[in-house]
Order: C-alpha cells, then sequence, then structure tokens
C-alpha cells in the first residue's frame, strides 16, 4: 500500500469542500496530478495543491491507497466521501459528511468529528478517536435506504439522531449519546456503552440497540420481555430484553411478528 | 424569423403518409412551408438521419401541486443528479440548473422534452383551485407548449349536475372553469371514487353509487362526454377509470369504455374519438390477487381495436425507482399499505384529491415484470397507431425521460428478449404475459404516429401539430438514427436519446444535441363560449360564499405572471 | 369619493384571509378603512400608511448612523456585495410575493448563493418529517365542509391565526357540517393553557418536552396495545380514551404549531404526529396541516421546490442545488460562519435568530429589504426600504395549506418606493454584468 501525505499549507477563508480527498479519486495519479484535482470554496474552484503540499504516492488502485491529512481538518468538509477502499488517516479532527456514502475502505480520524459522518453508508469502517456530532450514520434526507452495511466506531460520545433509518451494519459509542437513536431504523446493531437520554428506537421497525448505561426516558411503545446473557462487543452481562416499538407496523416472520429489540444492562 | 431548410432526412410523417422516404423540410415565420417558400435558409444536413415532427406528450404530471409535492419531500430523487446550468457565453445560450430524476425541476422538464425530441406536453391533472400554482410551473417550464387538464369526475358541481341529468349545466359550468382555470380539456380520475376518499372511502366499480351524491361513476363519465360533445371541445373526455392498479380489474376498465359506446364526436377539431382512456396498463390487470396476477392486454385492446371513438395511451412501466402521484387519492393510499413508503395526500374541497407515494419497479418483482409486459403488448397490439400513444403516465409507471428505451423494447424483439431473461422471475413473468411470443417490431412510421400525428389529432391540435404538412407549426426533430442501418438495441435507445437538432414554431432550440434556446413557450388553454346560463352562474355564487374557502373573485387565474404566453383555442357552442 | 376594493388578500399570516374589504382616498393613495380583518391583519393594513416610513435605501456609516443613499447606489452595493461574495447567504422571501421570490431565485443562481426562508426558524423541521413519512392533508375548506374531530398541537391560533378558526376550522357551517362547532369536538394538546385550550372540548397538558412521547403513545393505543400507566404526564386512560375520539370521527385534522416544530424533538414530534394521522386512516379519515406563520413562507418552499427541487435552505454554491439543513440551514451557516455575505428580504432574522447568528450578520456584508425599519435592517450595512406587497403591489402567495392565492394592490406605494420585484430585477441585470452572463 503506498501512501500519499497532504500537509496544510494554507487555511481558507471559509470552508473547503474536498469530496476528492479519496483513495479511489488518488488512485493511479501523480502527486501533481493529486495537487490538479479540485476542492471547493464556497462557489469559487482551487487545485487541491493551494492548500496542502501533496508528498509520498498514491497506489495503482484505491485499495492500494492511504492518504495521510496532517494538521487541523476541522474545516474540511466530506473527507472520503463515496470512497470504495484503501485508507484515510485524519491526524487532527474534521468537519462534517466523512465517510459520507462510503462504501468501502477505512477511514480513521485521531479527532472529533462534525454532523453527517457515515451518512448514506454501505461499507466499509469509520473509526474516530473522539465524539462525533449529530445524524451519525444517518440517511440522507428523506431516504428510507439509510446506513447499509460497515462499521462506525465512535470512541468518545455522540449526537443525535444516530443510526437515523439504519438498516444494516455496526455503530458503536463508547460514551454517551444525544437524543434519538436508531428512530425508523430496520436493521443493524447500534451499541451504546455509555448513557442515552431519551427517545430511543423510536418508530423502528427491526434492529437491535444495546444500552450499557442508562435511559433517562423509554419509549412507551417498548415491553419489558425477558432478561438474558449476552456478550456484546467482547464484553458479557445481563441485559433485559424490550421490544418496540409497537407503535410501529412490524412485519411477520412464521407467523410471528418480528420487532426492534432493546437491550439495557442490568 | 430565420428560415431553415432540412435536407435529405428520411421523412416519417403519417400526416403526410411518408414512410422514411428521403426529403427535405423547409420553415418559415415559425411554420412548415413549401420548400420552394424559402429564400434564403439556413440549410441543415440530415441526410443519414431521421427527421419527424416534434414529439407530443398526451399525458405527464409535470406541474402543480402533487407534482411539487413529490418533489418538496424527495430530496433523496435528486441525490447526486443535480447540474449546473449553461452559462452564457457569445455564442451560448443561457440555461437554468437541473435537477431531479422521476419528478424533475421545471427547467429540467421543459430541457429533457426538447432533447428527446418533444415540442408540446400536457399536464394530466389540474386541481381547479390550484391552478394558478400549475401555470406558475408552466410559466418556468421551458421550451414545450404546454396545457393543462382541469379535473371534473369528482367535482361536487359535476356531481350534482349530472345526478339531475343537467347536461347543458354541466356543459356550461365546465366552460367557465376552463375559463377560470385556463383548462384545455376535461380530466375524470377514478370518477365518483375521490369524492368517497373524502370519507376514505372509494368507488370500485362503475356502478358503485358515490356517497351522499348518489350517482354512479358510470353516470358521470356519460354526463362528461355528453358535455363535451356538447361544447364540442377539441380534446375528448380524458379518463383514468375506477380501480387502477388492482389485479382483475380489466373488467372494471371495459365496463368504463363501454360509457363511448353509441357516442360520436361532434367538433370542428377533426377529432374522432368520444373517450381518451389513459394509462390503461395499469387497467389491464387480470388474476384475482397478485399471486396469480396476469395481463389482459389482449381483451382490452381487442375492444379498443374494434371501436374507432376510443383512443388510449399506454402508460409503460420503465422498471425504476419512480414516484407515483394521482389525483386517485385512495390508490395512493392503497399503495402505501403495500410498500410502507410515505405517504402524501391532499384533498381539495369540492373538487378533488391527489395521492404521492414513491415506488421501485423492481425487476426483480413478478408483478413489476408483468407490469412491464402489459404496457409492451398493449402497444404491440395495436392495431391502429393513431389511437394508441406512447407515454409512461410519467411519473407513475417510469419518468418520460425513459421513452427512447420504450422505442427500444418497442422496436426490437431483441430487446425485449434481453429484458425478459434479466427478470429474475422470468419464467413468472412469461407466464403472467403473451409478451414472450410476440414478434412485432414497430417501424418508426408507427412510432411518428403514436407520439406525434395520433396524439395531435386526439387533442383536436391537428391543425398545428403532430406533422410535416405545411402551415402546421413548424416543431421538427431531427434524429441522428439511420433507419436504413441495422441498429443494435442500445443503439436505438441512445439515437432517441438526444435530438440533434430540434425546432419549436420555426426557433432554432437544440443544435448538435446541445440547448442553444429557452424558446418561446405558450400555453394552451380553450376558451368556450356557451349561451348564458344564470342559474350555473348563481349555483356558482352560492357554493363560493357557502363551501369555498377562497372567493370566487380570488379563483380566476389572471394575469401575465401566470400565462406571459396564452394561447387560447376558441370554441362555439352558442 | 372614496373607493371600496373587494375580495382583498391579508398579507400577514399563513391563514391568508381573502374577504378583506378596503375604503381608500379617491386618489387612491389612502388606506381609510380595512373590513373583516383581525386586529393585526387590520394593523398591517394601517402600518403601510405611517409618517415615519423610511422612503429612501439607507447605508450604515462607520459611526453606527444612516445616510440616506439612491436606489441606484442600493442595487451597485448589493449587486457588488452578492458578486463578489464565495457564498452569499439569501435569506427570507416569506413576505413578498412567488414573483420576487423567482428573481430573487435567479440572482441566486447567478452568484452561487444560498437560498433559505423563515421555515428554517419555524416548519423547517415538518419539511424533514414530510420528507420522512410523507404528509397526508387537505386544502382548509375540506375541514370546514367534512371535519368534526379538530385537534390542535402545540399551537394557539387564537393569538397567532385570529380568524383560523372562524374561517375554517372549528366555528364554520360546511356542506356536511351544517351545525358548525356544535358538529365538531376540539381537542387541544399544550404544555400551557391558552385562550385556544379554553374552548377545548379535551385539553391534554403534556409534560414539556414529550410530545413525542405521547404522540407515539397514542399510536400505540390506537393499536390497542400496552401502554405504561402515565406518558408525558398523561395517565393511560386518557390516552387510550383520546384514540378512541379520535378514531370515532368520520373526518379528523390536526394542526400543529411552533410549540412542537422547535421545542424537543422537532421533526421527530411532526413525523409522529403525522405517522399518527397516516395511522388513523386505518379506520376513518384524517388529515394534519402545519399552521405556517408568514404570509408566502408556503410559496418560498414552493418556488424553491419547482425550480430547485428542495423547499428551504437551498445551496446552490456549487453551481447546482443541494440540501441538507444542519449544513445548508441559515443559523448553523452563520453560527459556523460558512457565509461571507447576508441578503436579507421579507423577513426579520434580527428578531428571530439566536444572537450568535445576529452577531454575525452585524459583522459581514450585508443588505436588507423590508419596508419597516427592524431589527434585522438595524444591524445591516444597508437598508433597502420597499412596497408593501399586497397592499402597495400585487403578487401570487400560497396559504398554508398551498392553496395559491394573488394578493392585490390597494394603494400605490410611497413616490419614488420601489417593490420587491423592481430592485431585484434590477440587482439582477446588474450581477450578470458583473459576472458576465449575458442578460
Ligand atoms: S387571520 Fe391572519 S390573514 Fe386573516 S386577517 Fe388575521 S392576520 Fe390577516
Ligand atoms: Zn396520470
Amino acid at each position: 500500500m503506498n501512501t500519499v501525505t497532504l500537509t496544510p499549507k494554507k487555511q481558507s477563508d471559509l470552508y473547503l469542500e474536498v469530496n476528492n480527498i479519496t483513495p479511489d479519486m488518488f488512485a493511479g495519479k501523480s502527486t501533481e496530478q493529486i495537487a490538479a484535482l479540485p476542492v471547493y470554496v464556497g462557489n469559487t474552484e482551487h487545485p487541491l495543491g493551494e492548500f496542502f503540499t501533496v508528498t509520498g504516492a498514491a497506489g495503482a488502485s484505491a485499495a492500494e491507497t492511504r492518504i495521510v491529512i496532517k494538521g487541523d481538518s476541522s474545516r474540511l468538509k466530506y473527507i472520503g466521501m463515496k470512497m470504495t477502499a484503501g485508507e484515510i488517516e485524519v491526524e487532527g479532527s474534521a468537519d462534517q459528511y466523512v465517510g459520507g456514502w462510503m462504501a468501502g475502505g477505512k477511514i480513521h480520524v485521531q479527532g472529533n468529528v462534525q454532523a453527517f459522518a457515515g451518512v448514506g453508508m454501505r461499507g466499509g469502517e469509520l473509526l474516530v478517536d473522539g465524539n462525533a456530532g449529530d445524524y451519525l450514520g444517518a440517511a440522507y434526507r428523506g431516504d428510507w435506504r439509510g446506513m447499509q452495511g460497515g462499521k462506525i466506531y465512535i470512541k468518545g460520545n455522540a449526537g443525535s439522531d444516530l443510526g437515523y433509518f439504519m438498516n444494516g451494519g455496526t455503530i458503536v459509542v463508547d460514551g454517551d449519546v444525544d437524543v434519538f437513536v436508531g428512530t425508523h431504523a430496520e436493521g443493524g446493531t447500534i451499541i451504546i456503552k455509555g448513557n442515552a437520554k431519551s427517545k430511543v428506537g423510536g418508530q423502528m421497525v427491526q434492529g437491535e440497540i444495546y444500552v450499557f448505561g442508562t435511559i433517562d426516558v423509554m419509549l412507551p411503545g417498548y415491553i419489558y420481555r425477558q432478561e438474558l446473557e449476552k456478550e456484546v462487543e467482547g464484553m458479557k452481562g445481563k441485559f433485559a430484553l424490550f421490544e418496540g416499538d409497537t407503535a410501529e407496523r412490524h412485519p411477520k416472520r412464521k407467523g410471528q411478528l418480528q420487532y426492534a429489540k432493546l437491550y439495557l444492562k442490568q | 424569423m430565420t428560415e431553415f431548410l432540412i435536407k435529405n432526412g428520411f421523412v416519417f410523417d403519417p400526416t403526410l403518409k411518408i414512410k422514411g422516404d428521403v426529403a427535405d423540410v423547409a420553415i418559415k415565420n415559425g411554420k412548415i412551408v413549401e420548400t420552394d417558400a424559402v429564400k434564403k435558409p439556413k440549410v441543415i444536413d440530415a441526410s443519414g438521419k431521421t427527421v419527424m415532427a416534434g414529439g407530443l406528450e398526451i399525458h405527464a404530471h409535470i406541474a402543480g401541486p402533487k407534482v411539487n409535492v413529490g418533489r418538496i419531500y424527495r430530496p433523496e430523487d435528486k441525490l447526486f443528479n443535480a447540474t449546473a446550468g449553461l452559462k452564457a457565453t457569445p455564442t451560448h445560450m443561457n440555461t437554468r440548473m437541473e435537477g431531479g430524476f422521476s419528478i424533475p425541476t421545471t427547467y429540467k422538464t421543459g430541457y429533457n422534452y426538447a432533447r428527446l425530441g418533444y415540442t408540446t406536453a400536457m399536464e394530466a391533472a389540474m386541481p381547479p383551485l390550484f391552478a394558478r400554482h400549475v401555470h406558475e410551473e408552466m410559466r418556468d417550464t421551458p421550451i414545450i407548449d404546454e396545457g393543462a387538464y382541469p379535473v371534473f369526475g369528482n367535482n361536487w358541481f359535476v356531481l350534482e349536475y349530472i345526478k339531475n341529468r343537467e347536461i347543458n349545466n354541466t356543459a356550461a359550468y365546465i366552460a367557465w372553469l376552463l375559463e377560470a382555470t385556463k383548462g384545455f380539456a376535461i380530466k375524470s380520475v377514478n370518477p365518483g371514487g375521490t369524492e368517497a376518499w373524502g370519507w376514505g372511502l372509494n368507488c370500485l366499480q362503475v356502478t358503485d353509487p358515490v356517497p351522499y351524491f348518489d350517482v354512479t361513476p358510470q353516470e358521470i363519465t356519460t354526463g362528461l362526454i355528453e358535455a363535451n360533445e356538447l361544447l364540442g371541445l377539441p380534446h375528448s373526455l380524458h379518463i383514468h377509470g375506477n380501480n387502477l392498479g388492482n389485479p382483475g380489474n380489466y373488467t372494471t376498465t371495459l365496463d368504463t369504455l363501454k360509457a363511448a359506446e353509441g357516442h360520436k364526436a361532434k367538433n370542428k377539431f377533426h377529432r374522432e374519438q368520444v373517450l381518451h382512456h389513459t394509462h390503461i396498463q395499469f387497467h389491464s390487470y387480470g388474476g384475482d390477487k397478485w399471486a396469480n396476477f396476469e395481463s389482459k392486454a389482449r381483451p382490452i385492446m381487442d375492444y379498443v381495436n374494434k371501436h374507432k371513438n376510443i383512443t388510449v395511451d399506454v402508460g409503460f412501466v420503465t422498471l425504476d425507482e419512480t414516484t407515483t402521484m394521482t389525483a386517485d387519492g385512495p390508490f395512493e393510499h392503497h399503495l402505501t399499505e403495500l410498500n410502507h413508503l410515505k405517504w402524501a395526500n391532499v384533498d381539495v374541497e369540492l373538487e378533488t384529491a391527489a395521492g404521492v407515494v414513491p415506488y421501485v419497479y423492481s425487476p426483480d418483482i413478478f408483478v413489476c415484470g408483468v407490469q412491464w409486459a402489459i404496457g409492451l403488448e398493449i402497444a404491440l397490439l395495436s392495431k391502429d397507431p393513431m389511437r394508441c400513444f406512447i407515454t409512461t403516465d410519467h411519473p407513475n409507471a417510469g419518468p418520460f425521460t425513459r421513452y427512447p428505451r420504450i422505442l427500444k423494447w418497442l422496436m426490437s424483439q431483441k430487446a425485449r428478449d434481453e429484458q425478459i431473461k434479466a427478470f429474475k422471475n422470468s419464467d413468472k413473468v412469461v407466464n403472467g404475459s403473451e409478451i414472450a411470443s410476440f414478434d412485432r417490431e414497430l417501424t418508426l412510421y408507427e412510432v411518428a404516429a403514436m407520439t406525434r400525428a395520433g396524439p395531435a389529432k386526439a387533442l383536436g391540435l391537428s391543425h398545428m401539430y403532430g406533422g410535416l404538412k405545411p402551415g402546421l407549426d413548424a416543431d421538427v426533430a431531427v434524429y441522428n438514427f439511420n433507419p436504413e442501418k441495422e441498429n443494435s438495441p442500445d443503439e436505438i435507445e441512445k439515437a432517441f436519446s438526444t435530438v440533434q437538432y430540434l425546432f419549436k414554431t420555426g426557433e432554432k432550440i437544440i443544435k448538435d444535441g446541445e440547448i442553444v434556446s429557452n424558446g418561446n413557450k405558450r400555453t394552451l388553454w380553450v376558451h368556450a363560449k356557451v349561451e348564458e346560463n344564470p342559474q350555473v352562474m348563481r349555483d356558482i355564487e352560492e357554493k363560493f360564499v357557502k363551501y369555498y374557502t377562497v372567493t370566487k373573485g380570488n379563483y380566476e387565474v389572471h394575469g401575465k405572471h401566470f400565462i406571459p404566453n396564452p394561447l387560447a383555442i376558441e370554441v362555439d357552442a352558442t | 369619493m372614496t373607493k371600496t376594493i373587494t375580495d382583498v388578500i391579508c398579507p400577514f399570516c399563513g391563514t391568508l384571509c381573502d374577504d378583506i374589504e378596503v375604503t381608500v382616498s379617491d386618489d387612491g393613495k389612502k388606506i381609510l378603512e380595512v373590513f373583516n380583518a383581525c386586529a393585526i391583519g387590520n394593523e398591517k393594513f394601517h402600518h403601510a400608511m405611517a409618517k415615519d416610513r423610511p422612503v429612501r435605501p439607507r447605508m450604515q456609516q462607520a459611526d453606527g448612523t444612516y445616510k440616506e443613499v439612491s436606489y441606484d447606489e442600493a442595487v451597485e452595493y448589493t449587486a457588488q456585495m452578492l458578486a463578489n461574495a464565495k457564498k452569499p447567504l439569501m435569506y427570507g422571501w416569506s413576505s413578498t410575493n412567488c414573483e420576487a421570490q423567482s428573481i430573487g431565485h435567479e440572482i441566486a443562481e447567478a452568484v452561487g448563493a444560498v437560498v433559505d426562508n423563515t421555515a428554517a426558524v419555524c416548519h423547517g423541521t415538518t419539511l424533514i418529517a414530510v420528507q420522512d413519512v410523507g404528509i397526508p392533508s387537505c386544502t382548509l375548506g375540506e375541514i370546514k365542509n367534512r371535519a368534526d374531530r379538530i385537534l390542535f398541537w402545540g399551537c394557539n391560533p387564537a393569538h397567532a391565526h385570529p380568524r383560523h378558526m372562524s374561517r375554517y376550522s372549528i366555528f364554520p357551517r360546511g356542506f356536511f357540517t351544517g351545525k358548525g362547532s356544535q358538529s365538531r369536538k376540539l381537542i387541544v394538546v399544550d404544555p400551557r393553557h391558552s385562550d385556544t385550550s379554553k374552548l377545548a372540548d379535551v385539553y391534554y397538558q403534556v409534560e414539556q418536552g414529550r410530545d413525542y412521547e405521547l404522540l407515539q403513545a397514542f399510536r400505540t393505543a390506537l393499536k390497542g396495545e400496552w401502554l405504561p400507566d402515565v406518558v408525558a404526564g398523561i395517565p393511560k386512560e386518557r390516552i387510550y380514551e383520546g384514540a378512541e375520539l379520535m378514531k370515532s370521527g368520520r373526518f379528523g385534522i390536526i394542526f400543529f404549531g411552533m410549540g412542537v416544530t422547535q421545542t424537543l424533538g422537532k421533526n421527530h414530534n411532526i413525523d409522529a404526529a403525522i405517522s399518527l394521522t397516516k395511522d388513523l386512516n386505518e379506520y376513518t379519515k384524517f388529515s394534519i396541516m402545519p399552521m405556517r406563520g408568514h404570509y408566502n413562507v408556503t410559496g418560498s418552499g414552493e418556488v424553491l421546490a419547482w425550480q430547485f427541487g428542495f423547499p428551504y435552505s437551498v445551496d446552490l454554491s456549487r453551481g447546482y442545488a443541494r440540501y441538507n439543513p444542519g449544513d445548508t440551514s441559515s443559523i448553523d451557516l452563520l453560527i459556523r460562519g460558512e457565509v461571507d455575505s447576508v441578503f436579507t428580504i421579507a423577513s426579520d432574522p434580527g428578531a428571530h435568530f439566536p444572537i450568535s447568528a445576529v452577531k454575525r450578520i452585524a459583522s459581514l456584508p450585508s443588505v436588507a429589504v423590508d419596508p419597516h425599519i427592524t431589527p434585522t435592517t438595524e444591524v445591516s450595512k444597508l437598508h433597502v426600504p420597499v412596497a408593501f406587497v399586497g397592499i402597495e403591489v400585487g403578487g401570487n402567495a400560497y396559504r398554508m395549506d398551498n392553496v395559491p392565492i394573488d394578493t392585490r394592490k390597494v394603494v400605490d406605494p410611497p413616490e419614488g418606493v420601489l417593490t420587491d420585484e423592481q430592485f431585484l430585477e434590477r440587482v439582477l441585470i446588474r450581477v450578470k454584468e458583473l459576472k458576465g452572463v449575458k442578460a
């Protein structure tokens, strides 16, 4: 695997849209060609090289290309958007849409990410050492097909609307989360190791949510079923299983209604 | 105005009975003229290319409240497909931004029709109370001429008059409303059923009485046909019958079509039909549940072929993710119960309703495959292409931008076979339909009838559109398609996807596949003069005072800000 | 001789009453009397007659005072500001006509701006919910003619939409509702008592921030499922009763306002309310409608949607339209520092945005177009006074139920004052020159 390193040389006055910073776009290109890729500030277009020094070399394919972004990326939007393979290492924090609509490969952000990280995600891995904003692993507006696959791992806390309309894949948050978790989900797994506030699993059809800490207020449409042993993310424990959301429609399998499952650690 | 001479193309034109002969087409002052009438024309070399009149869309949902609900509530329909407008340069016209797939923005709608070689389109369902909205959107749809059909089939005035068999009053009211809304024709959607939907009910059969109003769909249809012919409007009654989309509905459709029996067209526009049944694909279903769903295209088309006073358009299923929208409110509710996707509904006081639900016609689903087959069977069973028109009921069965793909399927058995093979349940699709046994391949002459001459005649606009006869509007499309060569299915689709040249009322709109003018679009409406009818005028006053929430003075559409360039078709029914 | 003009439309709230009568002076310059309007509507008409109304553009000076400038100078400043910006915000549009909005959109397209309307602070969350689950709705006449169950959730029409109850919802006698309010049951849900809740047959005092839970509980009750003893402060028996009451009607409607769209839960509250409405259609006929505030905020959404595909928060900066509230929405853009100039029209963000966002407007090149002096004009570099739409110039507007109504001119604007359309048209021409776009 080859590595391309982007070292910031100039801050932009407004935010920089860097949807072209992906292994897919870099693969097979020389550093000069990479430096010539467009980035956007509002309605203006600039070569990437105006804001970054590009060093190293890209691989022949996305899968063979690793990108390291040095310094502070907290004003870069769309890092790794639609990437299908390869790796991105962000040494600082990143702004919105990190890994938006990504289908494969891996992104590691050492700092925080803002809203819409992993929006419309289909596959691959997104790992964040710090906190995530709202709409982590959510669907794009209006789409009933949210996160389809892949894994998101947040070591810090996450905002509201995590896993909105989730259909598949896994989201793990080591810390706490804000309101609305897994709303409208029809599949996938959400694991919250810290606390949740309220509105967890609202309008959820199918899928699983694990909460290791507390939930401030449970939704009325969740019914306690039983206590059971579970091993989750390498941790064993007793969980109380709730099923819901009874307010919502649910499909039948073998004559049995299929509910979403909410596991609360005891 | 510039003169043009389009030279040496293969011309297809049913109005002139030209079937692919090499000929020239001359344009002057916005009209087609004899080739010797142009002095110093700009010459377009069309050798090796196909030349036809501009296409005519007889039924699409492209402007107005429910279309815009679709746009508003489907941001995902625009994700990653919005494009920039073309900035003006010294040689280039400025075009506006475009976006959307199944429910494109108004600008994209106009540009896309032009790219397909279409120059006129009819908005298929205008709720009268929302007429202003429809007109504003049509104003912002560049290039193409447009008209809109106000809906009447569930209108309280109409229900009451027809119940009392007051056809004169029905006609007088229709004339008033066409003028008030600047509408083009009489549309009826699920007659009676949509009013029943006001209470969450429906009329599935033509004999189901409408709650409270106590009149049947059959009576409404007959009454509207009579009123239409009393007025002598350019178009006939344009109907979307009851029981749309349900297994076994073809019998309801035959019942609906029977309303035309014994009626004869009376008008000065050379229109011959008294009833146009739209998107008949959705109404040609057999079986009694989804599991034994099957095509009944044959009995429907047998009937249509035998009855010259009926025209139809197909409503081809294009196998796309799309957005369904219709004034058939109860149907959309039924659909959201089936697919659980987001449901919008608008009931309109005293007049109509509308529903919107996204739909994915998946080639992996057996029913979708059969629906696809039914559309093609209808066109291929048609004995008179002047009475069977190509539509997708845009965007209901698919977006109109798929017309080139439909042409591919209609013109090539190989293309159909490839699609049949690609279905996940190909055996079931073949069992549930006849499509696999069809070897008919439509000719371009037939296509020209189904997309140009036929719709023009059915709309009563053959004096303006649909052909290349001198005197007609100079709407001409030149496709990069050589009919004398062997063309693969994909070459057919590609050639008809973007015209090489397009002229609209004599103005060059597209050159080398690129839009060079926003044109000079017109809004068509029908001005029908009737004898004064004080009773109807009193009824109108009364209903506005008692039941509408706008005043009569604030109902009528006036002003250039709604219709900058109107074209009134005059009818004298006094 | 005075003249009386009938069928006048009140350009104030989303009720968009169209039965106003206005008497004007002989010379067509003065409004003498206004009939049928409510107090706030009345006030709006008379406001146009205020003596101290600004009639020329005013440019802020270094010391904070304002200096009168010509419209030519105002056009030039505005066009330069927009044409030179990398990401200008063009906000407002809710109290002007659709024709002005259209011209504004063309400017925005030419300069690559973000266009947003006041849904950003009221019913934008409703639009998000509609995008997620749809909306079964109807026109207001359907309610007048059919409805026997009326719910007001988180709104107080008695104050915000004064004629709503008499024209459309509670009192009118319609075709199937000949007994007026006696044929209807009124349910009110609000954390606070209000003049509207006083009229209610049934009142639910929901716990603050628990609307989502209560709405979902109604849905659960409707399905006959188990409920905890108390949800959102309401005992479960009352929730089952409420569900029965809704179900037992022939035609019901939920009206909702900013009490649910802008409190905890936001779009999800509306999502649940819409889902409840959808569920109710399994049993009877039910509709739901937002109580839109500004008289033409609905129209702004409509025009944006047919021109660009999205109803608010439309980002045109990259040359094509993008939409994602949270990113492309005005308050987020201002607070995050994403825009470099601000054009406001027909709205008052200065009064309705969070203070940090307002401070950002004050720190940027900014133009405010408004007939009045407002908190927004006071923080903007340039104030361009214009004619009152619906009073001094006509043009199309959309009622809260999306019904288009063409507003009317009743008097002339003061000598020399431009309309929104005239001012924007001139800015558009100048912007196109500056951008090298053929006019
Ligand atoms: S209710 Fe609203 S629109 Fe009607 S008069 Fe009052 S302010 Fe004007
Ligand atoms: Zn249709």
